[in-house]
């Protein structure tokens, strides 16, 4: 690279990019100045000192303006006569730079001293104990003692709530502002501020309710001391018992990498989630989960899940062995005419569940009634692939030139780590930002342009051609956002192709970093449809299996109801036969994100009950039904998955494990950064590539009282998972 | 074998008897255990006892150092939160579950040094046994000492802002340790 700036760390050679700061040089040559204030995700503030370095840089003769140079040739080094901080400062060509010197080591033991004198010290009952930067930077660089008397502690509050999710230990607080800067200049919730000075000065939050922002959860993380802890995992577990599992959230699009955290609860007998932390992938969710991925995980062991298979006998469900309900179905199946039997398969559901049990509907029962659901994003999913972003693409690229346009989507509610990312994409790297909604949105904030159009009409607004869509030729890159609130299935077909022709007549179509990002409902939407493709709904069937369908509206009527679900939703109470099926934390799996990344997730948790994965009973009575099938694990199912589904060709759960080196490394091994579950051992996945598809103009049709009158796309929506978690359960709506 | 030696082995007989004879009156070394028990020293590493403060609250806050030093992974703690009107322990945590595997305990000590509170003391009281394995995993209301005379058990009623702290300022020195 053309613009790398020299310097020396304690005598050793480094060239870095222009701009970066003394910190992030040192850490490339793996020398770890210490921080507290300091993060590598927020912009530098010097609030803690404790980074502070000797800086020198090359001596120029005032007369000459030239470099200095000694007898023997060597630069002459003019050393600044007061330490710095090495996170605020900026690297200059020919600086030295001093971090072992016995002044430095001084310094931070002061720092270190004036720190601990008024922290608690009660290590033993903090939940960051383990984890913590401030312990574990204490034992590297402390004094060993303090001149301080012990007793004249500052004593503050220990137990502020800051909210109901979040709890605020003032004492333990060094004010570092991590959480502060975070709110402000990553989620954009000023919901947190300092108050008061001196010894006195604490964290308050002035929204009501308390600390009201999604992303409440990631100030935890970041936060180098035990200040902040959420309710959840307060005195749950200490760190080092717990046992980290990877895994993807199934909650939105975006498909945050995640690390769930388990123990064995003793009441229960059995493993348990205590906390999910997100775990990097600088390519989805960077450092960061929102708080329905980080609090809604309480359905995997709640007790109202489907343990065992019910068959209804005398009108009521009654608990049966797997033995007689896969029987009962097979005789079932063999009596019914293929084309009498439906499959609707959920959203939610892996892509071996999907990919099994079509294969197993069209070549076993030989039904061409397959379907997905919810039904509204089947209308446009083959143009969201076929127009979606490359291979290559990454948000932390789009900047100054590159225009983000959002169309009738509320990125934060329905895809809020995708709202951190195209924000900062706006807001620190200069992209573009269009907005066109019919109701404001937080996106609204940052726009440049902004359109407003009745509800239900906006795909008949960008097929009017609109002046805020003109000049997107000369962008560097057009990514394109949108979703299908208020539209039915043909508007938000009409709305997906009428954005997919204003990227290809502005020449954008093709570019790795250019596409139509949908904003679709849930965690494997895409996988789903993928797998079914547009699929053809029965109205009526003799047979009905429903996997993992949310929306009654979905089932066909049938005389004979098959239900594969978590917990007892009301299709499940209606239906003939249930089978138990297995959450994302108790099975091997893949998710497939909105920008089409394959993902896998593993299991962390034991089966419950008798609970079984979806593509297993399909298999078991394919068996039964004369399929020569032997599928011993989720991975021989993806295997053939990849072999039959176009886009997953190529793809092994092998590949898709493959890690990745992440930059910044705020890693596990890492003392200063997070001192949390952020490593990321399980993959980084693998996006697959658009493919062909349709590119046929839709005329939009007239907006139904059935789309306009659908509840306002929210992330706390109370549903079947979300009210089995206390946590989150007070801000539902 | 020769005439000296035959009369040799004839003459040790005798004494074989006697001594046996002298040591029927002799006082007899075995303890009849456990019926009967030898005395321990004062710092003999026993039984695990979890102590309580004079005021009869617990002082183990089930920080879970003690199974985090235990070399053998005999213990197992899960800590949940005090609030003053249900209180086990000062300060914000006390161990809901409190169990050691008495058949994994290798009786070293080392929970009593990393116990931040001196809460658990290895004492010289009875060992445990027991027929079952099950029987051998003692439970907190095993381990738990009872409160002093005329002293209410956990959980307490405290006031409020009384018991703000789990690890006191400076830890009284407990004479009895």
């Amino acid at each position: 690279m053309a613009d790398l700036i020299n310097l020396t760390i304690d005598g050793v050679p480094v060239g870095v990019p222009k701009g970066t700061l003394i910190v992030d040089a040192a850490k490339r040559i793996g020398n770890d100045i210490p921080v507290f204030c300091y993060h590598p995700k927020l912009k530098p503030v010097g609030m803690c000192r404790m980074c502070l370095v000797e800086i020198g840089t090359p001596k120029v003769d005032p007369a000459t303006k030239q470099i200095v140079k000694d007898d023997k040739g060597n630069v002459v080094i003019a050393w600044q006569p007061k330490l710095n901080t090495g996170c605020t400062t900026p690297v200059s060509e020919g600086m030295a730079v001093r971090t072992k010197t016995p002044v430095v080591i001084e310094a931070r033991e002061d720092v270190l001293e004036f720190l601990l004198t008024s922290h608690p010290l009660d290590c033993p009952i903090c939940d960051k104990g383990g984890e913590c930067p401030l312990q574990n930077l204490t034992l590297a660089h402390g004094p060993g003692v303090s001149r301080f008397d012990y007793a004249d502690k500052q004593h503050n509050d220990k137990h502020v709530p800051l909210g109901e999710l979040i709890f605020l230990d003032r004492e333990r607080c060094i004010q570092c502002s991590r959480c502060v800067r975070f709110q402000d200049e990553i989620a954009d919730d000023h919901v947190l501020q300092f108050h008061d000075r001196g010894r006195g000065m604490e964290i308050v939050t002035f929204s009501d309710p308390g600390f009201d922002s999604y992303f409440g959860g990631n100030t935890t993380d970041i936060c180098p001391v035990g200040a902040l802890t959420t309710a959840d995992f307060r005195f749950k577990a200490r760190p080092w018992e717990l046992k980290s599992t990877p895994s993807v959230c199934g909650h939105c699009a975006v498909g945050c990498n995640t690390s769930l955290n388990t123990r064995t609860n003793t009441s229960t007998g059995t493993l348990d989630i205590k906390r999910v932390m997100p775990r990097q992938n600088e390519q989805v969710n960077e450092i960061w989960l929102c708080d329905k991925g980080r609090f809604v995980h309480h359905y995997t062991r709640a007790a109202e899940r489907i343990t065992r298979p019910l068959i209804r006998k005398d009108g009521k469900l009654q608990e049966a062995t797997w033995e007689s309900a896969l029987q009962l179905i097979s005789d079932k199946l063999n009596t019914v005419p293929g084309l009498r039997v439906a499959g609707v398969i959920g959203d939610r559901v892996a892509n071996e569940d999907a990919w099994l049990f079509k294969r197993f509907l069209t070549e076993i029962v030989k039904t061409p009634y397959v379907a997905a659901s919810p039904a509204l994003p089947a209308a446009y999913a083959d143009i969201a692939r076929a127009s979606g972003l490359g291979v290559d693409a990454d948000f932390k690229q789009l900047g100054k030139g590159d225009v983000i346009v959002v169309v009738n989507g509320d990125l934060e509610e329905q895809a809020p780590v995708w709202f951190l990312r195209l924000r900062q994409a706006v807001v620190d790297r200069g992209a573009k930002l269009i907005v066109a909604h019919h109701r404001s949105t937080k996106m609204h904030r940052y726009a440049h342009v902004i359109a407003r159009y009745q509800p239900g009409l906006a795909a008949q607004w960008v097929a009017s051609n609109p002046a805020e869509l003109q000049g997107l030729k000369d962008a560097r890159n057009v990514v394109m956002v949108f979703g299908d609130d208020t539209l039915g299935p043909p508007n938000a077909r009409a709305l997906a192709s009428g954005l997919a022709a204003v990227l290809r007549e502005a020449g954008q179509a093709g570019k790795s970093n250019s596409g139509l990002l949908p904003l679709y409902p849930h965690g494997n939407t895409q996988g789903v449809y993928d797998v079914v493709g547009a699929g053809e709904r029965a109205q009526t069937a003799d047979v009905a299996w429903l996997v993992g369908v949310g929306d009654a509206a979905d089932a066909p009527k049938a005389g004979f109801t098959i239900v594969s679900e978590l917990l007892m939703t009301d299709l499940a109470k209606s239906a003939d036969v249930v089978l138990p099926a297995l959450s994302a934390a108790e099975r091997d799996g893949t998710l497939t994100s909105g920008d089409r990344r394959v993902q896998r997730f593993y299991a962390a948790l034991p089966a419950l009950g008798e609970a079984k994965p979806d593509w297993w009973a399909a298999q078991e009575i394919a068996k039964r039904m004369g399929a020569n099938w032997s599928f011993p694990d989720a991975a021989a199912v993806f295997a053939d998955m990849a072999a039959h589904v176009g886009p997953y060709a190529g793809l092994s759960y092998a590949g898709l494990a493959k890690i990745e080196a992440q930059w910044p490394p705020v890693g596990r091994d890492d003392l200063y950064y997070g001192g949390t579950v952020y490593d990321n051992m399980g993959g980084v996945g693998a996006r697959t590539s658009p493919g062909e598809g349709p590119s046929d103009a839709v005329a939009p049709a007239e907006p139904t009282m059935e789309a306009l009158t659908r509840p306002q796309p929210a992330l706390y929506r109370s549903g079947e998972l979300t009210r089995l978690s206390d946590v989150i359960g007070k801000r539902l709506v | 074998m020769n005439l000296k030696k035959r009369f040799r082995a004839i003459t040790r007989i005798p004494l074989g008897f006697a001594t046996v004879l002298k040591q029927m009156f002799q006082k007899p070394v075995t303890v009849q255990y456990p019926e009967e028990k030898r005395p321990m020293t004062s710092r003999f590493r026993g039984r695990h006892n979890l102590k309580r403060y004079d005021d009869g609250l617990e002082k183990c806050i089930g920080c879970a150092l003690c199974a985090a030093a235990c070399p053998a992974d005999a213990i197992w703690v899960e800590a949940a939160e005090n609030t003053n009107e249900v209180r086990f322990s000062p300060g914000e945590r006390y161990a809901k579950t409190y169990e050691i595997n008495m058949l994994r305990c290798i009786f070293c000590g080392y929970c009593e040094d990393a116990c931040p509170t001196n809460a658990i003391v290895l004492e010289p009281i009875e060992f445990p046994t027991g027929y079952t394995r099950e029987s051998m995993i003692y439970t907190k209301s095993q381990l738990l000492e009872s409160p002093p005379i005329n002293v209410a058990a956990t959980p307490q009623q405290t006031p409020a802002g009384k018991y703000d702290r789990a690890i006191l300022p400076f830890p009284p020195v407990d004479s009895s340790v």
